[in-house]
């Protein structure tokens, strides 16, 4: 069996099993597994993001935490200003339903990301890592002392917000809805891979000066993988912040981007399934090994570190053979 | 750690015969049990564990877990306990960021959760809830406390405390019953762990005596720095920076300070006496506020229970309510909100032999409530 | 507000840029020699502070706790090189932060089995206690100052080990060509643990000696991991001169940030209004400060060969 069609079954594998779990869940009336595979699929969708930039462009961001958060921000403000009958600054009407949250999230972080992208990219290799950073710290301090939506305490989402012919109060539909979300980004990231954009991306982190010589510039291409990699995360975001019912600067903070990036280097990087491996293995481990004993950190620490030693190309490149890009 | 929990109390079960009841009673426990604020964990889990124990109820059973200090990890164990282990109760929780986290849709999912430590304003006026019972106190009560306290020596005071909600309630706690003059107001960053600018800034301003909240290492790193800093100025603050947990890593610097709490392990009661030399007994350490009000937790927790199944959450809720049992803290009773009526004492740091500990020295209020129950309508 | 009070916030806002800078030596050391980010520095500079308050418990000596620090900071980044940093070299900085963001999670939880859970004491030595005089009125803490004292004294050393002994010939031919120097025949992986003991060692000193001034608890290298890391961005990876420069930048735009920023907004807006923006502001400060240095000098200010 080639490498490429283990990978495949691996990855079909994965996704059965993230299928199937919440069913066999609810019809044994344990719906708390529907809610940590809806956990897995948002952490994997953001990741998924973070990986068009990291991945596909070798844009090591150490910030995206940043859109992650900001996204929760943006269900949390949304669910607290229609809660309270209240319009949005600058007059927008607030709505509970999410197809618009989730447009007004990507909207905002691909804003955010557009002069933070710009600013960024002037730099490379590790200024890249902790400029990025510091852009999500600005954002973090930012959240921790502004007063109108709680602070370090954070927002609550009172009611989970609304999709159109859904109960998302019900943890199987949610579920349905943020794998259908997922599964519409994983097909993003193949469009991108596949496409003249894609080679040109992952050229410009293989050899800049060969693009450059045919007449590319790095910068623009780059700076649209890094918007669309902070709106992707952003929209995880949002669904991140209903499925908790909350949000606060904690999503902002540089642990959040770095869980970010472990699970993708723990899943295996710019492979398409990747991310989705990672959340996988990741926040079972932490569920776990949380459940066993009170120094689960310690345990957590010695199996990431067992797996960048030894698996190199991650869990999947473990399973699966090694990577066929890069 | 859960099932070793789950064993030991059962093995108890087995052993204390004849008191056997109807349904055996699952309590969630959330609390941080790693990372930099795991003391306050440890010492709330410690003294939890300890009540039930001594109690002699097997009917109880705890599930324990690590929320790491982190709102999105604590939703999620929540969740589990709800959905997974069907808890009746739940309690735990130090924080009030992840109280904040926690707490809301747990009681919407007609869960009761008592609070140990965490009192953010929000569930305490417009957001109370019949299923949110606050076994502690307000968060603004210890700062209150102060203020009116400082009004008998003071007429200048230079205040501060980190720039999120839980310093800003802090502040206004402390203006609330502060007649004086505020020689200079300040926010400091989360997390902060160089106050030479704040202190000179005090040095600076003419004051004639300090009020700081600053929690955890921001509190002691303050407090060591301060001392060293020779500015003299008389120090007061809520118990959190001179709680028996902080006070060995603070050393000597904070002899003398005046800081205020609803509990010191030298208050005059039976319960309070029992419950010293229970903790002291068991796990060879003082106890600390967090554990005197997780010790209260579990024996209102007892109290319901002797008087209603949990399964019938409206008597049970009403039991909790009636406050039945013997607080080490003295007389406890629950307002109208749910937080608690009671006394707030005021401090002093003291060396008893080697040992740094706290004394009482004044009562700041009596049968003191908070200033939100009137925006609760329940 | 007196100019005795300016020149305090000043030598306050210089005094905490050198303790960054002593945080900050090993790290970029590091990074300069091998090309390795290393996210557990923050623990070490724990393990630093923890060795000084456990001896100086069991002693009474701060100076003999202070020597332990050192020792056992250098044996655990010495250990910590041999078994898995060696590994991570040839490995583009993903792996390595993915490494060392597991050493973080092994040391501190590790730290705590061994310490327990509740914060250490650990104070300044009685010989450091006291103030000195300043002109103009005013006076400082002696501590302090002997904090500045060690961070000019390792700033110096560095420089002359680098420029003027031959392990420095070695680490700055490292540094540039790492084949020629192995054909030469000097042992680089010798070399580059040695290099990492070094850069451990000065995150133990530092732990140490602003854990007299801070909080001993698990958890503390975290934030000064990432001001660290702000600082060598600021001053160029790799670049001691650009570290120190970093450091007392970014040292003295925080204190005056923290001390102006809400007296100049109270010229527009409430008092109390002011504090909360102000505070706020300040927060934010050094990373604003730091992106407007790399949007002009990708590289930092004195970007080093690497």
């Amino acid at each position: 069996m080639t490498a490429l069609s283990r990978e495949t079954l691996v990855s079909s594998l994965l996704v059965v099993m993230l299928v199937a779990i919440p069913l066999a869940a609810t019809m044994a009336g344990e719906p708390f597994y529907v809610t940590l595979a809806t956990r897995i699929a948002i952490l994997a969708l953001a990741a998924v993001g973070l990986n068009i930039a990291l991945g596909l462009g070798g844009l090591v961001s150490f910030g995206h935490a940043a859109f992650f958060g900001l996204g929760g921000y943006v269900a949390g403000i949304f669910a607290t200003h229609a809660f309270n009958g209240e319009p949005l600054p600058f007059g927008f009407a607030a709505t509970t339903s999410m197809p618009v949250i989730w447009l007004s999230a990507m909207a905002l972080c691909g804003l955010v990301a557009l002069p933070i992208g710009a600013i960024s990219l002037r730099t490379s290799g590790v200024y890249f890592i902790m400029i990025t950073l510091a852009f999500a710290q600005m954002i973090y301090y930012f959240a921790v002392s502004w007063p109108s939506y709680g602070g370090e305490d954070g927002l609550s989402i009172y009611v989970r917000n609304s999709f159109p012919g859904l109960n998302t109060a019900q943890p199987l539909p949610y579920f349905l809805l943020c794998l259908g979300v997922l599964i519409a980004g994983l097909v993003l990231f193949q469009l991108i891979k596949g496409s003249r954009f894609g080679t040109a991306l992952e050229a410009s982190r293989q050899n800049p000066t060969r693009l450059a010589a045919v007449g590319i510039a790095p910068f623009g291409i780059r700076l649209v993988a890094f918007v669309v990699s902070a709106m992707v995360t952003g929209l995880a975001g949002a669904l991140f912040a209903d499925l908790n019912r909350f949000v606060s600067p904690s999503m902002l903070s540089w642990h959040m981007s770095g869980e970010l990036i472990v699970l993708i280097i723990l899943g295996g990087k710019g492979r398409l399934f990747g991310p989705l491996a990672g959340a996988m293995v990741y926040v079972l481990f932490e569920y776990a090994l949380g459940g066993i004993t009170e120094r689960w950190q310690f345990f957590l620490g010695l199996i990431l570190l067992g797996v960048v030693l030894f698996a190199r190309g991650g869990l999947l490149g473990l399973l699966a053979g090694k990577a066929h890009h890069g | 750690m859960r099932r070793i929990l789950t064993a030991s109390l059962l093995a108890l079960s087995l052993t204390a015969a004849g008191v056997a009841q109807a349904d055996p009673v699952k309590i969630g426990v959330i609390t941080t049990l790693s990372g930099g604020g795991a003391g306050l964990g440890v010492d709330t889990r410690d003294a939890l564990v300890l009540a039930f124990k001594k109690s002699g109820n097997t009917d109880v059973e705890l599930v324990i877990e690590d929320d790491a200090q982190k709102p999105e990890l604590a939703v999620q164990i929540a969740e589990k306990m709800i959905q997974s282990d069907k808890v009746d109760l739940m309690t735990g929780i130090i924080w009030s960021n992840l109280a904040m986290a926690v707490v809301p849709n747990t009681v919407a999912q007609d869960v009761i959760y008592l609070s140990p430590n965490a009192g953010p304003s929000v569930l305490a006026g417009a957001n109370c809830h019949k299923n949110y019972f606050n076994v502690a106190y307000q968060n603004d009560n210890f700062h209150e406390a102060m203020g009116q306290y400082a009004n008998q020596d003071y007429k200048k005071t230079f205040i501060l405390a980190p720039n999120y909600p839980a310093g800003k309630d802090s502040l206004t706690g402390f203006k609330r019953y502060y007649k004086g003059e505020l020689a200079g107001e300040l926010y400091t960053q989360v997390g902060q762990t160089d106050y030479a600018a704040e202190i000179a800034q005090i040095r600076a301003s003419g004051a004639d005596s300090v009020f700081f909240f600053l929690p955890g290492g921001m509190g002691i790193a303050f407090m060591k720095q301060y001392a060293q800093s020779g500015v003299g100025l008389p120090v007061l603050g809520p118990s959190f920076s001179f709680s028996q947990d902080v006070l060995p890593a603070v050393g000597d610097a904070a002899l003398g300070v005046k800081n205020s709490a609803s509990w010191s392990k030298d208050l005059d009661n039976e319960a309070n006496k029992e419950f010293v030399e229970a903790f002291q007994a068991e796990y060879g350490r003082l106890p600390s506020i967090y554990a005197a009000q997780s010790w209260d937790t579990a024996n209102l927790i007892l109290s319901a229970l002797a008087k209603a199944s949990v399964k019938d959450k409206d008597a049970f809720r009403a039991a909790l309510k009636e406050a039945d049992f013997k607080s080490v803290r003295g007389e406890f009773t629950f307002n109208a909100n749910q937080h608690p009526i009671q006394n707030i004492y005021v401090r002093e740091v003291v060396k008893e032999g080697d040992v740094l500990t706290n004394k009482i020295i004044g009562t700041a209020f009596e049968k003191h409530g908070d200033a939100y129950v009137g925006q609760c309508k329940m | 507000m007196s100019a005795a009070l300016l020149i305090e916030q000043l030598l306050n806002g210089l005094q905490l840029g050198v303790m960054l800078f002593l945080i900050a030596a090993g790290l970029t050391l590091i990074f300069g020699v091998m090309g390795l980010i290393n996210l557990a520095h923050g623990s070490l500079y724990m393990i630093g502070a923890f060795a000084c308050a456990a001896v100086a418990a069991a002693t009474g000596s701060f100076w003999l706790g202070l020597a332990a620090s050192l020792a056992a900071a250098a044996a655990a980044g010495a250990l910590m090189e041999v078994a898995i940093i060696r590994r991570l070299y040839e490995r583009d900085h993903l792996d390595q932060v993915l490494a060392t963001f597991a050493l973080i999670l092994i040391l501190s939880e590790g730290t705590r089995w061994l310490f327990g859970s509740f914060p250490l004491y650990l104070d300044i030595p009685p010989l450091l206690q006291g103030a000195v005089p300043l002109p103009g009125g005013g006076q400082y803490q002696l501590y302090r100052l002997a904090i500045i004292g060690v961070g000019i004294v390792v700033a110096v050393g560095l420089y002359l080990l680098i420029s003027r002994t031959r392990l420095g010939m070695r680490i700055r031919a490292g540094e540039s060509d790492r084949e020629m120097i192995a054909a030469l025949g000097v042992d680089i992986r010798t070399l580059y643990t040695v290099v990492f003991a070094l850069g451990a060692a000065l995150a133990g000193l530092a732990g140490a000696m602003v854990g007299a001034l801070q909080s001993v608890q698990v958890g503390m290298g975290e934030p000064a991991l990432i001001l660290a890391f702000v600082v060598i961005v600021i001053g160029g990876i790799g670049s001691i001169k650009g570290a120190l420069v970093g450091a007392i930048l970014v040292g003295v735009v925080d204190t005056m940030g923290r001390f102006l920023l809400p007296k100049l907004l109270a010229l527009t807006m409430p008092v109390s209004q002011a504090n909360l923006v102000g505070a706020a502001l300040a927060s934010m400060l050094i990373y604003i400060v730091m992106a407007l240095i790399l949007a002009l000098r990708p590289r930092g200010l004195f970007a080093g060969q690497a």
